[in-house]
């Protein structure tokens, strides 16, 4: 970590790669940022307007390929695919934003409580952050799931959970190097408290990192949320979800191939995008993870 | 040394103790009588009344949580409800086809991205880097059962080349039990790839920028030689780590792989008892599973010992 060092005088190379480097993260911020926000404008139109209401069955017209049925066909039971798709776009967008936000709360709370105390406290919570992590939401889901019945919140509560130690250990790193600093010692010199220090010095110097994280941990939560609904254990049918929608299509791999191909596409969209706009978020944002 | 290694077992001993604590408490905090949710329906007074004894639900909650870790710790996972049969015995039928199905997908995984990674970083900013900076993009973003359902598509539906799931069991011989695990190995495999080859090209990046590097080639190593004996190894350690951090979404990538290709596994194990309200099932099966994580990570932490000399001399 030696870059750090303000003396190091600007090599060619180095500029012209850095340089590149912040083209290639502008590129990545706006393809993200667009990706994002049409995915997201589709997602609240749905709210308002979709071709067809997405649980319309029309058995006549069941397994019409894209366009011979409406833009993009209809599924087994002759529903939309094109209205369940923006449907799922909003069940999708609003369980993953729910749950990273939740779990980003929690996990920036417990992280930064973890950098203020240190000790035992720090021992026993990172151990619980370990602890949290083995179980997979996909199994929290499930057990979950055979307590309280599966649907919305229990998928939102399982993606939830899981985030907690990812927030967590990423805080509690960033906020032990803002607490290492000279400033921070001094303040804490002349008296000033914990919580003091984690308000005014800790949380504005690591909020860059915390939001950085939060997007690339949603789109890790969106295709939590696909999986858990192409179990069975996320949103309750007739919700249309995309991973409900790649379930139903396995049955009918062979003579409508697009119902099985749309949805994926959607999701891996979706956490492209995500990835692409943390990614740039990042670069921009944090020079210290540059280039990693 | 040794010290280390028994702090590392006593906390690896500790971490597997919470986890258990956890899940049975979980299981049991939450609202939802398990005697009811297995009777479901056809539950009356009397018949509940006896499974809860027989399960043991009428003893304190301390008393019930240590018999069920006597009982893990003797390899004693109760009776399944559903099938008439010791847990133990079904959840070792299925991982004979988990087990077998998460190693095919890790060694596929680093043998993609390994050379990703490190022909990636040999050409920094070349086309090569972006293409790969590329794939492995996409390989993260596509969720694994996608994968698999395309691959179905692809080389079962379209060109019938392979049965598009199920398994014939290891007795069928191993090249057939093998065969039926490839499909669903690469499904799993790709976004583990993905994410390694991007950690594999930063740790290589990374140390071919270090003074001893610069120092050998500078006294003449040439490239080639520094990148595969200095850098690579070196690079190990981070890949190693995540390789350790990743078995998580491993995991429950392989739940849902199994369900895509039929595969008798201990996902689908899972799912087949939440369906059938089979909680002991369903706790023991999490419980394995994030044991499996826990263990997994401990040998992550014992492989830095072998393959950085450094942290030997640490305490």
């Amino acid at each position: 970590m030696s870059a750090v060092a303000p003396s190091a005088p600007p090599r060619r190379g180095r500029t012209f790669a850095a340089a590149l480097r912040r083209g290639l993260a502008h590129g990545k911020l706006w393809t993200g940022g667009l990706v994002i926000g049409f995915i997201g404008a589709i997602a609240l139109l749905s709210l308002v307007w979709t071709p067809l209401p997405p649980a319309k069955l029309q058995i006549v017209q069941k397994l019409k390929p894209p366009l011979a049925q409406g833009l993009l066909g209809t599924d087994h039971l002759g529903r939309d695919v094109a209205s369940m798709l923006m449907v799922g776009a909003w069940n999708s967008l609003s369980i993953a934003v729910l749950a990273v936000v939740m779990g980003a709360l929690a996990g920036t709370l417990l992280g930064v409580a973890v950098a203020a105390r240190r000790g035992w406290f720090e021992a026993i919570m990172m151990r619980a952050n370990d602890v949290i992590f083995a179980v997979p939401p996909i199994l929290s889901a499930m057990m979950l799931g055979a307590l309280l019945g599966t649907g919305r919140p229990t998928a939102i509560i399982a993606i939830a959970v899981f985030m907690v130690p990812v927030f967590a250990r990423v805080t509690a790193s960033a906020a032990l190097q803002v607490w290492s600093r000279d400033y921070v010692q001094a303040a804490r010199g002349a008296g000033k408290g914990g919580i003091r220090i984690t308000i005014d010095h800790v949380l504005p110097n690591i909020a860059n990192q915390i939001i950085v994280q939060a997007t690339i941990q949603l789109g890790l939560a969106i295709l939590t949320e696909a999986g858990l609904s192409f179990l069975g254990l996320g949103m309750a049918p007739p919700a249309p979800t995309w991973g409900r929608m790649l379930a139903d299509a396995q049955t009918y791999l062979g003579r409508a191939p697009w119902l099985a191909i749309l949805p994926g596409l959607a999701i891996a969209l979706t956490v492209l995008g995500f990835n692409m706009l943390g990614d740039g978020l990042r670069d921009l944002l944090d020079p210290r993870e540059r280039g990693r | 040394m040794t010290g280390l290694l028994l702090r590392r077992i006593a906390s690896l001993v500790l971490t597997l103790l919470a986890v258990s604590a956890l899940i049975f408490l979980v299981m049991d905090v939450l609202p939802g009588d398990p005697a009811a949710i297995m009777l479901g329906t056809s539950a009356t007074p009397e018949t509940l009344e006896a499974l809860r004894r027989e399960l043991g639900l009428d003893q304190p909650l301390v008393l019930r949580y240590l018999s069920w870790l006597a009982g893990v710790a003797t390899g004693d996972l109760g009776m399944s409800y559903t099938y008439g049969v010791p847990v133990a015995g079904l959840i070792a039928e299925r991982l004979v086809v988990t087990l077998p199905l998460a190693f095919l997908a890790i060694l596929l995984s680093v043998a993609i991205a390994i050379p990703l990674g490190v022909a990636s970083a040999a050409r920094r900013n070349s086309v090569v880097d972006t293409a790969v900076g590329f794939l492995s993009q996409m390989f993260i973003a596509v969720p694994g059962f996608w994968v698999g359902l395309l691959l179905v598509l692809v080389f079962s539906v379209s060109f019938g080349w392979v049965p598009s799931g199920g398994f014939p069991g290891w007795q069928a011989g191993v090249l057939p039990a093998l065969g039926a695990l490839v499909l669903p190995a690469i499904a799993l495999a790709l976004p583990q790839a993905g994410v390694l080859t991007r950690v594999t090209r930063s740790a290589v990046i990374e140390v071919m920028n270090e003074d001893f590097v610069r120092t050998a080639r500078a006294k003449g190593l040439p490239r080639r030689k520094a990148l595969w004996r200095h850098a690579v190894p070196n690079a190990l350690v981070p890949v190693v780590t995540i390789l350790g951090l990743q078995f998580t979404f491993l995991i429950a990538g392989a739940v849902l792989v199994e369900n895509v290709f039929n595969l008798p596994g201990l996902g689908r194990l899972a799912l087949q008892a939440l369906s059938q309200r089979d909680i002991i099932v369903m706790q023991d099966v999490v419980l394995f599973f994030a044991a499996l994580v826990i263990v997994m990570n401990f040998l992550v932490d014992l492989s830095y010992l072998a393959l950085d000399p450094r942290l030997r001399g640490r305490t």
